[in-house]
């Protein structure tokens, strides 16, 4: 009824291949960009976009660069925090050190700083599973903040110890500091996580997805199939190092104007991303921006929502119902529906095109 | 005499009266940053429970600050930078007249924003140091002192004690610190009295994750036979110090915190032994006085405060209270200065800069004895007060120290000086525009 397909012919190989190969998916997703980049710049209040729409898209980026790891290639990580820190400093080092150079291409470059730093961090994953990397996963994660607190170098040897990113324009534009709109940078936002999915979800479901995709499911088959397990793993880690750093440095110069290491980078903004990709659906793209969306914006919908419609509820007793709701949801979504949100909408998708005769 | 007064108390409350119905709209906005939740929510209780406490008994008794209410709206915060700023961007439209971050962190965020957003940030002894260059911070304040002016105050504690400043020479002092920017802040200026005074100084990080771990640090206190510590700690490292301190026979009375190492409950943790425990104040402690009996009065007698009644008077409750007093004072300033009473915080910035709280305001405030008289001026946005050195007598601390002026010509160019790179890195920090006003 709701997807009626009848009619859509597949004609070439590449159509029958296509990620989105339904024409209402089309429409769909066309219908929500068009929102993401004209509706809501044009009628959403400061609040809505600087403090629900600009976290949810960052932590998006984030858990993409998780789901990477962990969801496609089946490797726990503790340390997405710490990867998105040095994405993070090492935007604010570059755009500090040479500042005439436009601040999108230090954003895209810092990427690759964490990407190695990522990789090296992912030598012992070829000896070592499950628990015992998420362990060596951790040691990145605690040795990395140790370094943002410790070497004075990387904020610039300034006496609070925390970062402070000086303004910069695009095309004429201020898009960092405190003078940027919000309108502006979540445009910019905007346009880096469309771009950075649309790359990510041409890596996945090319060779280089199937490779981890194999290794996530039975490292040894794959092995023998042919695939060089170490370089795999590797590039895993590598790819979704780099996404976490460019979430660290959209972080810093898009939504913070700065900040300091042991605040936004440690180990509870792992967990927190972790969580994401747990809630959103492991192994699914969908599923980042799902997980993004349910934790960023039901904390807020309870705290500033239920307040403006009229219900009274204290600040802080919104605060201790969101710890409980979180908490809850993971093990109710863990139990009920094991691959996240993302496999829910599968799942209602499925229906609806078989609709009114689902079976 | 007596008739006098009763007959302007009474002409007063007609004309407030008379005057009711045509104001009934004035009111200023107080957004608070509190946080009753998270890993720190043991200390900041308290300080919500004061600044909100203050706030309403001024519009319980006198129905406001000169005739405007204060409407109140607390925004939990938990500590986390993310929610403060939420927290911001959420109450800032409702025309605030100024914030409280509550938060190193948060405060480091709010910092360029009040410029960008006409609204002054107080944060009160805490923050960034460097802001107290009203130059180059217009929006930024953080009186009675910075974390430098304290460092400088124990560093005099230790000289007073030890019999002159001559005779720090040769002697090593330590600085305990939570290993973040927080902890980091008086590093700077011990440095800069460790090579004028010819002291060793010995830094103990504790890194945020190991705040109740601190064993290991004080075995190499005892090792480097360290004569006097400073406390630069918060939430659970504090405790954690003081019961280490006493495990491992350290003097407790050569142990002094900074002022945020003060609360009843970080030396109630050490025992019987944490008696002598010391930590650096700029307000007293207790509920003896005037101001402290009208809050029981008119706000926890009437059951409007969500705080015990016993814990109105400890530390960090009247720290609370210390702060409102700032916010309301400054409130008051604004409106003598513009002749309006719902206030912007535009004219509340003005209201801080020219602020100027008397011995003979304090005493009408009923707070003689629990601060000390304070200045701010369109430069100094700190002023440098006075403070004090409280001592854990076992159940309460009680003032043991006079009043004492921080090293100023030694923090002042370290400020200025920092003030000038922070600023100096980045091209659209604006330049101030605002002009100075005479003191009202």
């Amino acid at each position: 009824m709701f997807y009626r397909e009848a009619g859509q012919f597949k004609k070439t190989y590449a159509a029958d291949m296509a990620v989105f190969p339904i024409l209402q998916d089309r429409i769909g997703l066309g219908i929500i960009l068009f929102i993401a980049a004209v509706v809501i710049p044009l009628t959403g209040s400061t609040f809505f976009i600087s403090s629900v729409m600009i976290p949810f898209l960052v932590f998006s980026l984030a858990a993409m660069g998780l789901n990477i790891v962990t969801g496609y290639t089946g490797l726990i990580s503790l340390g997405s925090a710490a990867f998105m820190g040095v994405g993070a400093f090492a935007c604010f080092k570059l755009t500090t050190s040479f500042p005439n150079v436009n601040i999108l291409v230090w954003i895209l470059a810092s990427g690759f700083f964490s990407a190695v730093i990522g990789a090296l961090f992912a030598i012992p994953s070829l000896r070592i599973k499950g628990f015992y990397l998420a362990v060596a996963t951790l040691a990145a994660q605690f040795f990395l903040e140790w370094c943002f607190v410790r070497i004075p170098w990387l904020y610039n040897y300034s006496a609070s110890g925390a970062i402070q990113v000086p303004q910069r324009t695009l095309f004429g534009h201020i898009i960092t500091g405190a003078n940027a709109t919000p309108t502006t940078r979540y445009l910019v936002l905007l346009a880096i996580v469309v771009f950075m999915t649309w790359i990510a979800s041409n890596i996945l479901h090319g060779r280089v997805g199937r490779t981890f995709m194999a290794v996530r499911d039975m490292d040894i088959a794959a092995e023998l199939m042919g695939i060089r397990l170490l370089p795999a793993k590797l590039t895993a880690f590598a790819l979704s190092s780099f996404y976490c750093g460019v979430a660290g440095a959209v972080m810093v110069t898009l939504w913070y104007t700065g900040g300091e290491a042991s605040d936004l980078f440690n180990i509870r903004q792992s967990f927190y991303i972790l969580f994401m990709v747990i809630i959103g659906g492991l192994g699914s793209l969908l599923g980042c921006f799902l997980g993004s969306a349910l934790l960023n914006i039901v904390p807020l919908v309870l705290k500033y929502g239920l307040p403006s419609i009229g219900i009274a509820i204290a600040s802080e007793t919104a605060e201790h119902i969101n710890h409980l709701l979180v908490g809850a949801l993971i093990i109710f979504i863990l139990i009920v529906e094991p691959h996240g949100m993302a496999r829910l909408w599968q799942i209602t998708k499925q229906k609806l095109r078989t609709w009114p005769f689902p079976y | 005499m007596k008739r006098n007064l009763t007959l302007s108390a009474l002409l007063a409350a007609t004309a407030l009266t008379m005057a009711a119905p045509v104001q009934a709209q004035d009111s200023v906005y107080v957004p608070l940053l509190t946080y009753r939740t998270g890993p720190f929510s043991g200390s900041g209780v308290h300080i919500a429970n004061g600044m909100r406490d203050y706030l309403e008994m001024l519009n319980q008794r006198d129905g406001g600050i000169g005739g405007a209410k204060i409407v109140i709206e607390e925004c939990e915060t938990g500590y986390d930078t993310k929610k403060g700023v939420e927290c911001y961007e959420s109450t800032k439209a409702k025309k605030p007249v100024m914030y409280n971050p509550y938060s190193t962190g948060i405060t480091l965020q709010l910092i360029p924003k009040a410029a960008a957003d006409k609204v002054p940030v107080l944060s009160m002894a805490y923050g960034l140091s460097a802001a107290a260059d009203g130059t180059n911070f217009p929006w930024v304040f953080n009186p009675p002192a910075t974390y430098w002016d304290g460092a400088s105050v124990f560093i005099k504690h230790v000289a007073a004690k030890e019999g002159g400043l001559d005779k720090l020479k040769g002697k090593t002092i330590g600085l305990i610190h939570l290993d973040a920017p927080f902890g980091k802040e008086p590093i700077p200026v011990l440095e800069a009295l460790a090579k004028k005074y010819e002291f060793n100084l010995k830094l103990y990080p504790v890194p945020a994750a190991q705040m109740q771990n601190q064993g290991s640090v004080w075995l190499s206190i005892r090792r480097d036979k360290v004569d006097w510590i400073y406390n630069q700690g918060w939430g659970a490292m504090n405790p954690t110090a003081v019961k280490e301190a006493v495990k491992n026979g350290f003097p407790m009375e050569k142990l002094v915190g900074v002022w945020w190492a003060g609360g009843d409950d970080d030396a109630r943790a050490g025992e019987a032994g944490a008696k002598g425990y010391k930590t650096l104040n700029f307000h007293n402690t207790g509920a003896q006085f005037p101001v402290m009996q009208d809050i029981l009065k008119h706000v926890v007698d009437k059951g409007l405060s969500q705080a015990k009644k016993e814990q109105v008077g400890e530390n960090l409750y009247n720290r609370g209270v210390y702060n409102s007093m700032l916010i309301v004072e400054a409130v008051r300033n604004a409106q003598k200065l513009t002749g309006k009473k719902s206030v912007t915080g535009e004219d509340v910035r003005r209201g801080l800069e020219t602020l100027n709280i008397t011995e003979a305001r304090l005493k009408e405030m009923g707070m003689e004895g629990f601060a000390n008289p304070m200045k701010l001026s369109c430069t100094d946005h700190s002023g440098h007060n006075k403070v004090f050195v409280s001592q854990w007598d076992g159940s309460k601390y009680v003032k043991a120290s006079d009043w004492m002026d921080p090293i100023k010509d030694v923090v002042r160019p370290l400020i200025e000086e920092e003030a000038k790179t922070f600023v100096g890195k980045d091209p659209g920090w604006p330049k101030r525009t605002e002009a100075c006003d005479k003191a009202a």
